[in-house]
C-alpha cells in the first residue's frame, strides 16, 4: 500500500534523526507510535537495525512502558481515569458502564474497530473528577447515566 | 511595551483547558476586537489559578474580579458589561461554598480559598503568561541566576540552599543542599543536573501545574543548580501524559536560549549549560531516580541498588543530581531573598511552604500552597471548604500509593515531614484525597495495592510477588471471603516487603494497608468476622432492605432481574437475600426512597 510506504519512510526519517544519540530507543518508539498507532514486530526490527541495537532490547523497552502498544488500537481510544480522586468519586462505575455498553472488557477493542477501552492513570484533572478522555476530548464530572449519550456522539 | 487598562486572565491549566478555556480565550479576543477594545484590554492565557473546582476561571484586573465556571455564552456579557461599561456581572462572580458569600466586593486574596495560602513555588502561576519570557523577567525572573553567576561562588550557592533548610518536595524530604554538596564533591569531566517531572502519584498535579504555569522558574533553578554542582548539561524527564507542560517547556527552553540564558557563557561568565527534554512512556516506577536515569538512557526503567548513589555514578555513568519540580520551584527565590527569609516560613525542620493537590470528597478541589506546619484541619475546612453534601469526614489520604490515611481524630496535627511520617502517612508529593463516610477503607487499601501490583517493575521478588499476595488477601476480604488471621498475615507480609524491597516503590507499597489497619482495624474486622462493610461500599457485602416507606407499587419487583422481590400490590415488598445479586436496580428505581443498603 502506498500509504504504508509513506509511514515506513517517515519511520526511517525518525531513525536517521536520532541515530547516534544516547538513549534514542524511546524517542524513536514514541515517534513510531505516532506514525503507526502501534509498534508491530517489523517496526521494532527496523528500529533495532537502524539504531544498531538488538530486537530484544527494543522489544524489552516496548513491553515495559504502558504507552507502547503491540496491537493496533481502535479509532477512538477511551481512557477512564482511575486515579485516586476519580476513584473515590465513582469512576469505576463509569468504567463498568462503558464496558457494558460497548460489550468489551477493559484493554480491548470493539469488533468494528471503533473504540478501545482503557483504564488510565491519573490524568491530573482531579478538579473535574470523575473524568474520562475520548481521543483528546475530556469529559468531566461524569455519571454512569451520561455514558450512552456521550458514546452516541462517535 | 504596550500598556493596557485591563487584563483578562484566563486559566490555561489542564483542568480549565479540559472544561473549555481555550474556546473562552478565542471568544474573548473576538468580542474585545469587535467592541474596539483591543488596544485597551489584553487577554492572557495563564497557568493554573488553583481553584480547579470553579473552572474554567477568568480573572479581570485591575479589580481582581473572580469569575467562575464561565461558559462561552457568558463571554459577550462580560465584555459588554464589565469591560465596556465597568459593571461586574454579578451572577457569574465566584460564590464561596462555605460562607455562601459572593466575591463581588472582594479581591482574590480575600477569598477563603486563597486567604490562608502563601505562594512561593506557585507565585507566578495564574499571574503571568507562561509562554512569554518577558513576563517572567518582569517578575524578577532570571535575576537569581544572574546573582549566583556573577556574585556568588558555587560553594556559596550550595551553602545558601543548605542554610534555607529546603527539603525534597518529591516525597522523601532529603535536604536539597546536601544532595548538591555530594554532587559537587564528585570529580568528573561531565556532570548532569536532572529535573524529575515524572509526577506519577494519582491525585497529585502540582508539578504539572508548575511546569504549565511557570516553566522558566524551573529552567532558572536548573541552571543555578548546574552552576552549583559543576554540571554542563540538564535533562528534564517529564510524563508524556502532560502535553501542555511539554509544549511550554520546549517553548521556554527555546526562548531562554535566544536570550542567552541557556547555552554558552551565560551572563558573560565561563558557565555554559543547556537543557534537554525526555518524555516518559507511562511507567510509575520511573519516578524513582535510578529507574528514571535508566529510562533517559533509553532502557527499561528498572531501578538498581544504591550505592553507588547518582551523585557518584548516575546518568550515562557520570555524577548526577536529581531534584523534583516543586523543589526547584523554590530555588530562585531562596537565592534572591536569602536563606533567612525562607527559614522564617514554616517550621524548624520543615521550612518554607508545600503545595498540595486537594481532591476527592471536598468542596474546593484544586491546588493550594501553605506554610509548612499549618494544621491539617485548616487545609480541609478553611481552604478546602469542608465536605460536600453534608457528609461526614472520615480520613484524608496523603502521599499516594506510598502514603497512608489520617483519621478525623488527628486532624489537628501540623502538616510537616516528620509529623506525617510519625502517624504512618507521609508528605509524599502532596496529593491529598479526602474520604467521607461512604468510602470503605479496606477498599481504599485494595485500590492502592492494585496500583502498585500493576506498576511494580518486577525486578525484585518482595515487590513483584509480595504485593500481589497482599492484594489477593485484600480482594478476598472485600468480597466477603476474609478469614480469621488475614489481618496478621497482611501485617507480616507488609513488614517483610518494607525491609527487603529494592527501591522506594516496594519499600513503601504496604503503607496504605498498614495505616488503614492501624486506624480502621474495626472496618477490617467487620468485613472478616461479620461479613459486613460499614461504609456500604463493598458490593458483595451489601444487603438491600425494603423499609416501611414501601407503598407496594411493584416497580422494584418488575425491575429485579432475578425475581428476588416478592409482595402484593399496595403492600410492603420483601427481598429474598439468598436470590439477590446486589445489582442495585431496585434502589435506583424506587420512587419513594424505600430501599436502603444495610
Amino acid at each position: 500500500m502506498p500509504d504504508n510506504k509513506e509511514k515506513y519512510a517517515k519511520l526511517q526519517e525518525s531513525i536517521a534523526k536520532h541515530k547516534g544519540e544516547r538513549g534514542a530507543v524511546m524517542p524513536v518508539l514514541q515517534e513510531a507510535m505516532n506514525i503507526f498507532g502501534y509498534v508491530p514486530q517489523d517496526v521494532q526490527e527496523m528500529i533495532a537495525d537502524g539504531l544498531g541495537t538488538t530486537l530484544s532490547e527494543v522489544y524489552g523497552v516496548s513491553t515495559f512502558y504502558s504507552q507502547f502498544s503491540l496491537e493496533p488500537k481502535g479509532e477512538h481510544v477511551i481512557g477512564v481515569c482511575l486515579g485516586t480522586a476519580c476513584y473515590v468519586k465513582g469512576s469505576q462505575k463509569v468504567l463498568d458502564r462503558i464496558s457494558e455498553e460497548l460489550k468489551i472488557e477493559v484493554g480491548r477493542t470493539t469488533k468494528d474497530g471503533k473504540f478501545t477501552l482503557n483504564a488510565t492513570r491519573c490524568l491530573g484533572a482531579c478538579g473535574l473528577a470523575p473524568v474520562m478522555m475520548i481521543g483528546d476530548e475530556v469529559y468531566g464530572r461524569l455519571t454512569p447515566d451520561e455514558v450512552p449519550g456521550i458514546l452516541a456522539k462517535y | 511595551m504596550d500598556l493596557y487598562r485591563a487584563h483578562v486572565l484566563v486559566c490555561g491549566g489542564t483542568g480549565c483547558t479540559s472544561s473549555g478555556s481555550a474556546k473562552l480565550i478565542e471568544r474573548f479576543e473576538e468580542q474585545i476586537a469587535a467592541n474596539g477594545l483591543d488596544k485597551e484590554v489584553k487577554v492572557v492565557r495563564t497557568g493554573c489559578f488553583g481553584l480547579c473546582e470553579a473552572g474554567p476561571v477568568v480573572i479581570i484586573y485591575p479589580e481582581g474580579t473572580f469569575y467562575s465556571r464561565v461558559k462561552v455564552e457568558d463571554v459577550d456579557e462580560i465584555v459588554t458589561e464589565h469591560l465596556l461599561k465597568g459593571r461586574k456581572v454579578q451572577h457569574l462572580v465566584y460564590v464561596d461554598h462555605k460562607t455562601h458569600e459572593s466575591s463581588v466586593q472582594k479581591s482574590l486574596a480575600e477569598i477563603g480559598f486563597y486567604k490562608k495560602q502563601e505562594r512561593i513555588a506557585l507565585r507566578n502561576c495564574g499571574v503571568i503568561d507562561p509562554e512569554n519570557i518577558d513576563e517572567y523577567i518582569a517578575f524578577d525572573g532570571y535575576q537569581a541566576l544572574g546573582k549566583a553567576l556573577t556574585e556568588m561562588t558555587p560553594e556559596q550557592v550550595i551553602d545558601e540552599v543548605l542554610k534555607s533548610g529546603l527539603r525534597g518536595r518529591g516525597g522523601a524530604g532529603f535536604p536539597t543542599g546536601k544532595k548538591w554538596q555530594f554532587a559537587r564533591a564528585s570529580q568528573a569531566e561531565h556532570k548532569y543536573f536532572v529535573c524529575n517531572a515524572d509526577e506519577g502519584d494519582p491525585g497529585a498535579f502540582m508539578d504539572r501545574s508548575l511546569l504549565e504555569g511557570d516553566p522558566h522558574a524551573i529552567l532558572e533553578a536548573m541552571a543555578i543548580g548546574g552552576y552549583a554542582i559543576g554540571a554542563d548539561e540538564g535533562w528534564i524527564y517529564v510524563r508524556a501524559e502532560y502535553p501542555i507542560a511539554v509544549k511550554r517547556l520546549e517553548k521556554a527552553i527555546e526562548q531562554a536560549r535566544e536570550y542567552g540564558l541557556l547555552g554558552k557563557n551565560i551572563f558573560g561568565t565561563d558557565f555554559s549549560f543547556d537543557i534537554h527534554i525526555r518524555l516518559g512512556a507511562g511507567a510509575f516506577v520511573c519516578g524513582e531516580e535510578t529507574a528514571l536515569m535508566a529510562s533517559i538512557e533509553g532502557r527499561r526503567g528498572e531501578p538498581r541498588p544504591k550505592p553507588p548513589f547518582p551523585a557518584v555514578k548516575g546518568l550515562f555513568e557520570s555524577p548526577t543530581n536529581i531534584n523534583n519540580v516543586e523543589t526547584l520551584g523554590n530555588v530562585a527565590q531562596i537565592i534572591l531573598k536569602g536563606a533567612d527569609w525562607f527559614r522564617s516560613i514554616g517550621t524548624e525542620k520543615s521550612t518554607g511552604t508545600k503545595v498540595f493537590a486537594l481532591g476527592g470528597k471536598i468542596n474546593n478541589t484544586g491546588l493550594v500552597e501553605v506554610p509548612m506546619g499549618v494544621p491539617l484541619r485548616t487545609i480541609i475546612e478553611d481552604i478546602g471548604g469542608g465536605i460536600p453534601n453534608g457528609k461526614k469526614f472520615k480520613a484524608v489520604q496523603t502521599g499516594g500509593p506510598s502514603g497512608g490515611c489520617i483519621p478525623a481524630s488527628l486532624l489537628d496535627i501540623p502538616v510537616e515531614y516528620d509529623t506525617l511520617t510519625s502517624v504512618g502517612a507521609m508528605m509524599g508529593s502532596g496529593g491529598m484525597i479526602v474520604l467521607d463516610e461512604d468510602n470503605c477503607m479496606v477498599d481504599i487499601a485494595r485500590f492502592f495495592l492494585d496500583f502498585t501490583v500493576d506498576e511494580s517493575c518486577g525486578k525484585c521478588t518482595p515487590c513483584r510477588i509480595g504485593t500481589r499476595r497482599m492484594l489477593e488477601i485484600l480482594e478476598r476480604i472485600t468480597e466477603g471471603k476474609g478469614e480469621e488471621g488475614d489481618i496478621e498475615k497482611l501485617e507480616n507480609l507488609a513488614e517483610n516487603i518494607k525491609n527487603s524491597a529494592l527501591c522506594g516503590l516496594g519499600q513503601t507499597a504496604p503503607n496504605p494497608v498498614l495505616s488503614t489497619i492501624k486506624f480502621f482495624r474495626d472496618e477490617y474486622e467487620a468485613h472478616i468476622k461479620e461479613k459486613r462493610c460499614p461504609a456500604h461500599h463493598c458490593q458483595a457485602l451489601l444487603n438491600y432492605v425494603i423499609t416501611d416507606k414501601c407503598r407496594g407499587c411493584t416497580l422494584c419487583a418488575r425491575k429485579c432481574p432475578v425475581g428476588a422481590i416478592t409482595g402484593t400490590v399496595k403492600e410492603k415488598h420483601v427481598i429474598d437475600t439468598a436470590k439477590c445479586i446486589k445489582c442495585g436496580q431496585c434502589m435506583a428505581n424506587c420512587k419513594f426512597g424505600a430501599i436502603i443498603k444495610d
